[in-house]
């Protein structure tokens, strides 16, 4: 468990009151507008991931915000080991994994019973645990930081765009600032502002789904309590009846409580505290004194736009689709969007693939939303029941789950955030050898310890951010034919780093190789990897090809058909 | 007549009798509501010991047919 750490004490700014100057930009309001390769709309997690991402390679990149602070109060709040792993690849995974607080176990209540426990991280050796709880300004400040170590990534505070036409040839974005109107033209537009999201609405496109009627209240408390670092979910407890509640720790003895209230509810009343208080009181109990950071009632929807790409526009994160708050499915899932992008438009950008490989991020992140909301909408379904027979058959596995283990499984208080493995892309090159295990084309690599010049590490940190091929096998299996092969793909510009994964304990060192030990055994069991398995990963660290053997041949194949040359 | 696929829909209690009686017996003394808790208990107990999504879908299917 990690410590929560007070922001006075570690030094840190405090990012709820941090304000941002706005500049009047160098190419403001020229006659002629500037013309960008990219520009993101929305620096919340989405635009933030996405526009470090792009300078990471080298981009230049303007992201617009129409505010000139961080986001108020914990909101996302729960982020996801995977998203941990992309915050490594971008910069600040050990921030938001220290601030956090790691969990892994959730209890569900049902009255005032506890009948199901669950671990989301039953295995070891993984670098990052199942979820952090952090407050989303924190998470937003940290890749703030990273941003602005590029000094081309521009970030433009007070930047609100009021208008998008989408052309053929660019994007033409309308903007309104402290100083007035601009202009800027771009090669593509990265949507990433918001669930209400302007940007789609000024194109007169739509978010389409299913609202739930149903109203929640998030209250962040500051206490001192003595609950465990854990997820707790009552089903109609004996405090808050009829109804569920969800607790969950935040860093600095701040707790997060969502109470549902159901549709009927007053959203203004009920976010007074004469009415707040109460509830919190009969949670805790009498003499517990808490204070309130922050309230907010809100409903939601599980709904996707059709496309995430429109022309030279695309659109991620809450603008592109949006779930219920019961997997951490939302600001999650939207990294995952900008990890999935990023790659895929600094190579469309830079001239190394062609257009359509921004087409595969539709057909790989509508598959990753259909998951999400098809979880997202099953869970709130058990949660809020909305027929009576819903309601009798979510009791009667409540009732079965103290005592039958097969019922426990059917409990869903929700399906907590995993990565999607993008099982139908056509960036993956079927398997012609057989393979046991998860890591098929289009899963996200597992995590492993590993040696690295005979220092602990983790596998994760030493691939990605470009197309690596992983080599299993004795070092001596390095034969001149594999470098030379090896050689002949990167003189055909698809540039590979080339990773070997030696047994413990071997010691070897070959130019232009990257020698990686596999310390327990771990990464081939994970892999179903023997000597001689070859996989072929995107900088994204998902898996796009596999075999039993190196063939250069058929790796120049699978690199051609992962960026859709 | 449904297709009911893998569902067997022949004859298989020793005692059909029996079975119904205890079916009856089960709901004795209960209230409505406590009927209805017994009954949704009950199909959960029995499909999950059954298990195959296919045989479940097909007795869905026939159960809510003629409704």
């Amino acid at each position: 468990m990690t410590a929560p750490t007070d922001h006075a004490a570690a030094g840190e700014p405090d990012y709820q009151s941090l304000k941002f100057d706005y500049v009047r930009a160098a190419d403001f309001a020229l006659p002629e507008p500037a013309r960008h390769p990219v520009v993101i709309v929305g620096a919340g997690p989405v635009g933030l991931s996405m526009a470090i991402d792009l300078a990471r390679q080298g981009l230049p990149v303007v992201l617009l915000d129409d505010d000139d602070c961080l986001s108020t109060g914990s909101r996302a709040l729960c982020f996801a080991k995977r998203t941990l792993e992309i915050f490594d690849r971008l910069g600040c995974g050990d921030e938001v994994a220290e601030k956090g607080v790691s969990w892994n176990v959730g209890k569900v209540f049902f009255k005032d019973k506890p009948v199901y426990q669950f671990d989301l991280l039953p295995e070891s050796g993984h670098q990052r645990p199942a979820f952090v709880n952090i407050q989303q300004y924190y998470v937003e400040g940290y890749l703030l930081a990273c941003a602005r170590q590029y000094p081309r990534l521009d970030i433009r505070w007070k930047n609100k765009v009021i208008g998008v036409t989408n052309t053929s040839d660019h994007v033409c974005i309308h903007i309104e600032t402290p100083d007035g109107l601009t202009c800027l033209q771009a090669d593509y537009l990265i949507t990433a502002d918001g669930t209400r999201s302007p940007v789609r609405g000024m194109l007169g496109l739509e978010s389409k789904g299913r609202v739930f009627r149903d109203r929640f209240l998030i209250a962040d408390v500051k206490m001192k309590a003595v609950f465990p670092t854990e997820r707790w979910f009552w089903f109609d407890p004996p405090f808050h009846p009829n109804q569920s509640v969800l607790l969950h720790r935040e860093p600095g003895d701040v707790w997060r409580i969502d109470f549902q209230l159901g549709w009927d509810a007053d959203p203004v009343l009920e976010k007074s505290p004469e009415r707040v208080i109460p509830r919190i009181r009969a949670l805790l109990g009498e003499g517990v004194e808490f204070t309130l950071e922050w309230v907010s009632v809100y409903t939601f929807a599980c709904m996707r736009m059709d496309s995430f790409r429109h022309g030279r526009v695309l659109f991620a994160g809450d603008a592109a689709h949006g779930v219920s708050p019961f997997g951490a499915r939302g600001a999650n899932s939207g990294v995952q969007d900008a990890d999935n992008l990023g790659w895929k438009l600094a190579m469309v950008v830079k001239g190394e693939a062609p257009d359509a490989l921004l087409d595969s991020y539709c057909v790989e992140r509508e598959y990753a939303a259909d998951e999400n909301i098809l979880n997202s909408t099953r869970a709130t379904d058990f949660i809020t029941p909305k027929s009576e027979v819903s309601r009798l058959f979510r009791d009667a596995v409540l009732s079965l789950a103290k005592d039958y283990a097969f019922a426990r499984h059917l409990v869903n208080s929700g399906r907590l955030s995993v990565p999607a493995t993008y099982i139908d892309s056509p960036l993956n090159t079927p398997d012609l050898d057989v393979f046991a295990g998860l890591m098929r084309p289009g899963a996200p690599v597992a995590d492993a310890p590993v040696a690295v010049h005979t220092k602990p590490d983790w596998f994760l940190p030493q691939v990605g951010q470009q197309f690596c091929l992983l080599l299993f096998g004795d070092a001596n299996d390095v034969t001149p034919e594999t470098l030379a092969g090896l050689r002949a793909m990167t003189e055909a510009s698809l540039a590979l780093k080339t990773v070997y994964v030696v047994p413990a304990g071997v010691s070897v060192q070959h130019a232009g190789v990257d020698i990686v030990e596999d310390s327990e055994g771990l990464l081939a069991q994970r892999f179903d990897a023997r000597a001689g398995t070859a996989y072929l990963l995107r900088p994204d660290q998902h898996v796009a090809a596999r075999w039993r053997h190196f063939n250069h041949h058929a790796v120049r194949a699978a690199m051609l058909r992962a960026t859709a040359r | 007549m449904l297709s009911t696929q893998s569902l067997n829909t022949t004859p298989n209690f020793a005692n059909p009798d029996d079975f119904y009686a205890s079916l009856i017996d089960m709901h004795l003394d209960l209230t409505p509501a406590q009927s209805e808790m017994a009954n949704a208990r009950l199909i959960l107990l029995l499909a999950n010991h059954i298990g195959d999504m296919q045989v479940l879908r097909s007795a869905m299917t026939a159960a809510r047919a003629e409704l």
